[in-house]
């Protein structure tokens, strides 16, 4: 239908050069001219698909036509209402009057009552006795009439007022319209032959596409879809680090121990034992015998839940006891009580510094003199010239993992978030070299400007806020922590005292946030994440 | 960090300039200060609207070891130091005008050993308040409460007219039904068991109640003629209290620590002996122990120590020599000379207002300050060594991105959950051996640590029930799981899980996720009756009544053993002969049952897979040992 249509229109330009009005077009399959609207949007289907070839060129006519109304269509088959009354009644004289009520069942409520008034009015029928009859013997229903004319022009031939009168009568209903006129397009041809949207194996095997013409292309269209999955936004954002400090020679260390004891996550690490950090308020303790909190939960196994830790190495254990309370290696230490369960309580790591503690015991595990598996290439043992028979070596190591803060949730603040850790270990390390470090570092992850504010961190000193001017917010904003590790936590653990280490933390969220212009941190992490905020997140590349 | 409120006006008056904000911050940034907020326009927006306003003021967030910068005097007195502008103030004892003998005695009583053992006071003469330095006064303490003293429970701090009082004094601690007084603010006396019960509808003071009320004798201090001083660490009296006309001011101090009693008896006298006819002058009490020791309080002399510049040098990256590290000293408060005997060595005397120094290293980033942390040059650490990812890390991201490439999402829920989402809502049951559990959760979201990823993964897909099906998302992170025979009784797994969700459940859908990450991590499939495979995986049906009946399976692992010996291999026939379980058991897949989905609120069919990642972890090559 739809490409007998478009043959119409080009026999016709063919023949005619021009098509003056597309109403005067006689469908396939039709024997009257295409008057109707819906003829029209037929046209119209033809007319575009044609255009898009540049085989027609045409114009657009607005027009007023009008359509039926249900009632209008019942009308236009059946007749009105008061030839319908009409006909149901007998001629005067031949036959018993039908009553009011009879006339209601015969012909439906409606159209009786509707009908009578009408019929009246016409002098069609009149009363006899209690019933009515036929008074003119032949009648004439313009009304069914002009809605056929209606129907089929889509207007009358006698005007505007009846036209008002039938709509008033909501018998037919206004409707906008169109119809064309028609021209020849540069790549006219009586051919409808449909050009091919896309090059085929076919068109290859048989060589058509040599001869085929082909659709233009719509360059303003989006490409189809993707099918594949999407990693989430910050662990993208975690692998562009991870990579920064993979290229800059660090190792990554185990941080798989979310329970910390109070000893790691802070004695260890010269954090005094009456530090706020310590407090139920900001730090997951993990549950012993005694509920701290309406929401425990309470167990009926008591004695499986781990209230404590086991001790750490004595010997170690004793001196960073003795560096908190009595002073030791050049410090006067903090000279307050100490308290053996402090240490023992079990927690969720504040901060990822815990494992590196852990690391960097390990690490001085020679200096203390402890005999450990020796896993450096053999080359590496004879170049020791800057080396001294301590036993120490450099390393650079780096974390990216969880920490717990018994935080209330709003925008910007998480109970659970990402820390991200670097530690380097090496003689006669300075200041200099941290904040030249931290200036690559950041330059890396595409931050220029840095500067350092003096800050207090009970583990290392100095302590040096990090603020980077940040290119997208365009001011300052802090970003983490660095320091010099104290020779209290590093002594005790067995380092020579030209050991220096460096340590820094910055947050993951916050960088990923800015990245990608989140505000609520809640709509990065956790389960409230937007699937499709994931599936539309571009990489991070800093 | 604490947030000191000081006046902007009194401050640039004692700084000798009007700074505009940006120099005030730039100031602040370089000391290592923090300034949060100048409230003028707030003022001057009130004033313009005919609203009552305050003086102007400046929020400066102060490091929270530095106790000496709690208040305007000590902010001012060190950023005029810092600025050059004046010489840091010596703070002196000065004896009655009848020498030692003429002190005020304190005796301590022995039952205070049993609930708060340590006292010290000190005593400022001739003080004259405005008030604004009253409001300061009252606002140190309260600033050292909430930080030092750890909400009064080290420390507590009172201070007194000394001239409504009359010594010598007594610190006592006695039953609270025996003491008895009129409390600040109150003119009527109330047994101590009263005052309990009284101060527990106040907001400010019910805090504090807990830290001596189920002892048996609480502290309290008595004057000459038995009038009580305060009861520690909880009210001062009404008759002692102090006021703008107060000429003698008496400070008591009370400790369960005596380092920190003597940090913050010395922090009050010394910030505002600076209100003294003569400023920066203290005098002493003499405070008797129980066994007649005595101990002439407080003691605000320095603590002599030495640095070295070439220490200060080594961790600096300067060339500074003796000389010009003491004059960076100074600018922060501290009395150098330089070591007459050694040209390397300074000698420094720390100040009673610096008890934050405990370390030649300390004093080393004093001079770092002074010289200006953004002065220092640009190095870079020679330090050369070699990269190595972690192995489990290496691992799951083989995983991650396999599943990502096959079209997978990847979620990121939390690690804590409620404990019904990690079991009831699962249809499992609690054995108490696993999941380790919060004490102090401040909500219900924080109960446990989840020892499944397969809650957070169905929370996340209930929050996006708008998204398109089929929701595919998948997560490789850590559970955590208790091991008593571990340091920390407790060891993270890292798990990898994918839950489906769909109009169809579609179990073969999330077993078609375990055999791609399984093909890519060269894990070959074999049959579960298949005794004698050397190594591979294979999925049994099992039933847990977290998955549909007959819809959920457990997968099994097979390690090659390390060397394939005739007798490996013979005792591995002999074992499966026997139906010896040697396979270790990875985790489960399944169609989840219709009630879990109903308690995660999903409304149409999941299937979930989630095994643990452990076993694949390959041995990384010993670069440095950064394994565990």
């Amino acid at each position: 239908m739809a490409e007998a249509l478009q043959q119409l229109i080009l026999d016709t330009l063919d023949a005619h050069s021009t098509i003056s009005d597309t109403r005067s077009l006689v469908i396939p399959g039709q024997s009257e001219p295409a008057t109707s609207q819906d003829a029209q949007i037929a046209i119209l289907g033809a007319l575009n698909s044609l255009l898009s070839r540049d085989m027609v060129k045409f114009e657009t006519h607005e027009i007023v036509s009008h359509v039926l109304t249900p009632e209008g269509s019942q009308i236009a088959v059946e007749g009105s209402h008061e030839a319908r009354v009409w006909s149901a009644l007998p001629a005067k004289g031949q036959g018993a009057p039908v009553t009011p009520a009879q006339l209601m069942k015969q012909v439906g409520d409606e159209t009786a009552k509707v009908g009578q008034g009408r019929a009246f009015k016409n002098k069609w029928i009149g009363k006899e006795g209690d019933g009515l009859v036929k008074l003119a013997p032949t009648i004439k229903d313009s009304t069914q009439i002009d809605l056929l004319e209606i129907q089929s022009s889509g207007t009358l031939k006698s005007g505007e007022k009846d036209l008002a009168d039938l709509r008033k009568r909501k018998l037919i209903l206004q409707r906008k319209g169109q119809w064309f006129t028609v021209q020849k397009g540069t790549e006219f041809s009586t051919s409808t032959a449909k050009p091919e949207t896309d090059l085929t194996v076919e068109m290859l095997t048989s060589g058509a596409w040599k001869t085929s013409t082909f659709k233009k292309y719509n360059f303003e269209a989006e490409g189809a879809p993707t099918e594949g999955g999407s990693l989430h936004q910050l662990l993208k954002v975690r692998e562009e680090m991870r990579n920064i400090f993979l290229e800059m020679g660090f190792a990554e260390m185990p941080t798989a121990s979310y329970i910390e004891s109070g000893f790691w996550c802070f004695d260890a690490l010269f954090v005094p034992q009456q530090h706020p950090a310590r407090d139920l308020q900001d730090t997951f303790y993990i549950s012993g015998k005694h509920s701290l909190s309406p929401y425990l939960i309470e167990t009926h196994c008591e004695n499986a839940d781990p209230p404590h830790s086991l001790d750490p190495e004595p010997e170690y254990y004793k001196r960073v006891s003795t560096v908190h309370e009595h002073g030791g290696y050049g410090s006067t230490g903090y000279r307050a009580p100490w308290s053996h369960e402090e240490t023992t309580k079990l927690l969720l790591r504040t901060h990822t510094t815990a494992s590196s503690a852990h690391m960097l015991y390990k690490l001085a595990a020679k200096c203390r003199g402890e005999d450990v598996e020796d896993d450096r290439p053999a080359a590496g043992k004879e170049g020791g010239e800057k080396e001294k028979h301590d036993g120490f070596r450099p390393a650079k190591l780096f974390s990216i993992d969880r920490v717990f803060r018994n935080e209330t949730m709003d925008a910007t603040h998480l109970a659970e978030f990402h820390q991200v850790e670097g530690v380097v270990a090496d003689r006669g390390l300075t200041l200099a070299d941290l904040i030249g470090f931290m200036k690559v570092f950041f330059a890396k992850m595409g931050i220029k400007q840095v500067r350092f504010k003096p800050a207090y961190n009970p583990y290392t000193e100095p302590s040096l806020e990090i603020y980077a001017f940040h290119p997208i917010l365009k001011k300052w904003v802090e970003m983490g922590n660095s320091g010099m590790f104290r020779p209290e936590m590093l002594e005790p653990m067995g380092f020579p005292k030209d050991v220096r280490v460096h340590g820094w933390g910055i947050g993951l969220e916050r960088p990923t946030m800015i990245r990608y212009e989140i505000t609520n941190i809640r709509t990065l992490v956790g389960h409230k994440t937007s699937i499709e905020g994931i599936e539309n997140s571009p990489a991070p590349m800093f | 960090m604490p947030t000191v409120a000081v006046d902007k006006a009194d401050l640039w008056e004692r700084l000798g300039k009007e700074y505009t904000i940006e120099e005030f911050d730039h100031l602040c940034f370089e000391y290592g200060l923090e300034l949060d907020e100048d409230t003028t326009p707030e003022v001057e927006e009130a004033i313009k609207n005919g609203l009552p306003a305050e003086r102007p003021q400046l929020k400066i967030e102060v490091p929270a070891n530095r106790y000496d910068l709690l208040c305007i005097e000590g902010i001012s007195r060190a950023l005029h130091v810092f600025l050059g502008k004046s010489k840091a103030p010596r703070y002196k004892i000065v004896m009655p005008a009848g020498g030692e003998a003429a002190l005020l005695n304190v005796t301590c009583s022995p039952e205070t050993k049993l609930i708060r053992p340590y006292f010290a006071c000190a005593i400022l003469r001739n003080v004259k308040f405005t008030p604004r330095s009253y409001a300061s006064f009252i606002d140190l303490q309260d600033k050292l409460h909430q930080n030092i003293c750890r909400r009064r429970q080290l420390v507590a701090i009172g201070t007194h007219d000394l001239d409504t009082v009359q010594g010598p004094f007594r610190y006592e601690a006695r039953a609270p039904k025996d003491i008895k007084f009129a409390p600040l603010n109150k003119d009527k006396a109330y047994t101590a068991e009263e005052l309990m019960t009284l101060y527990e509808s106040d907001k400010h003071l019910s805090k504090f109640l807990p830290i001596v009320r189920d002892s048996p004798v609480y502290p309290i201090i008595y004057d000459a003629q038995d009038r009580v001083l305060s009861m520690p660490p909880i009210i001062n009296s009404e008759h002692s209290k102090i006021t703008l006309n107060t000429r003698n001011v008496f400070i008591d101090v009370t400790a369960t620590d005596l380092t920190k009693l003597d940090i913050v008896v010395n922090m009050v006298a010394t910030m505002f002996s600076e209100y003294c006819a003569e400023p920066f002058t203290i005098e002493p009490v003499k405070v008797i122990s129980p066994d007649g020791q005595y101990r002439i309080t407080p003691d605000v002399s320095g603590r002599h120590t030495t640095a070295r510049a070439s220490y200060v040098n080594s961790c600096t990256g300067l060339k500074l020599s003796a000389p010009e590290v003491s004059t960076l000293l100074n600018k922060m408060s501290l009395y150098t000379s330089v070591s007459p005997s050694n040209p390397d060595e300074i000698l420094v005397e720390i100040p009673a207002t610096r008890p934050d120094i405990f370390h030649e290293c300390d004093i080393m980033e004093d001079a770092a300050i002074a010289y200006g942390f953004n002065n220092l040059p640009d190095a870079f650490p020679a330090t050369s060594t070699v990269g190595q990812p972690s192995a489990i890390g290496q691992l799951s991201d083989v995983v991650r991105r396999e599943w990502a490439l096959a079209g997978w999402i990847e979620a990121l829920p939390f690690t804590l959950c409620s404990h019904e989402e990690n079991f009831e809502w699962l249809n499992h049951v609690d054995d108490g051996k696993t999941v380790v559990k919060i004490a102090n959760p401040k909500t219900l979201e924080f109960q446990v640590v989840r020892t499944t990823l397969i809650p957070g993964l169905l929370k996340t897909i209930r929050e996006n029930r708008s998204h398109a099906l089929p929701i595919k998302i998948f997560e490789t992170s850590d559970v955590v799981v208790k091991d008593l025979k571990r340091e920390r009784q407790a060891r993270n797994i890292r798990h990898a899980a994918a839950v489906w969700c769909n109009k169809t459940a579609g179990f073969e859908v999330v077993h078609g996720m375990l055999d791609r990450a399984m093909k890519m991590l060269d894990i070959p499939r074999i049959s579960a009756q298949d005794r004698k495979a050397r190594t591979g995986y294979y999925i049994k049906e099992t039933s847990d009544p977290m998955f549909f009946p007959g819809r959920a399976a457990n997968i099994y692992y097979r390690a090659p053993s390390e060397k394939q010996s005739t007798l490996a291999a013979l005792k591995q026939e002999v074992e499966s002969a026997l139906h010896i379980e040697q396979d270790i058991h990875l985790g489960t897949l399944g169609i989840l049952h219709p009630t879990v989905l109903e308690k995660f609120d999903i409304g149409y069919p999941c299937s979930s897979l989630e095994f643990t990642l452990e076993p694949f972890k390959k041995q990384m090559q010993k670069i440095w040992t950064n394994d565990e």
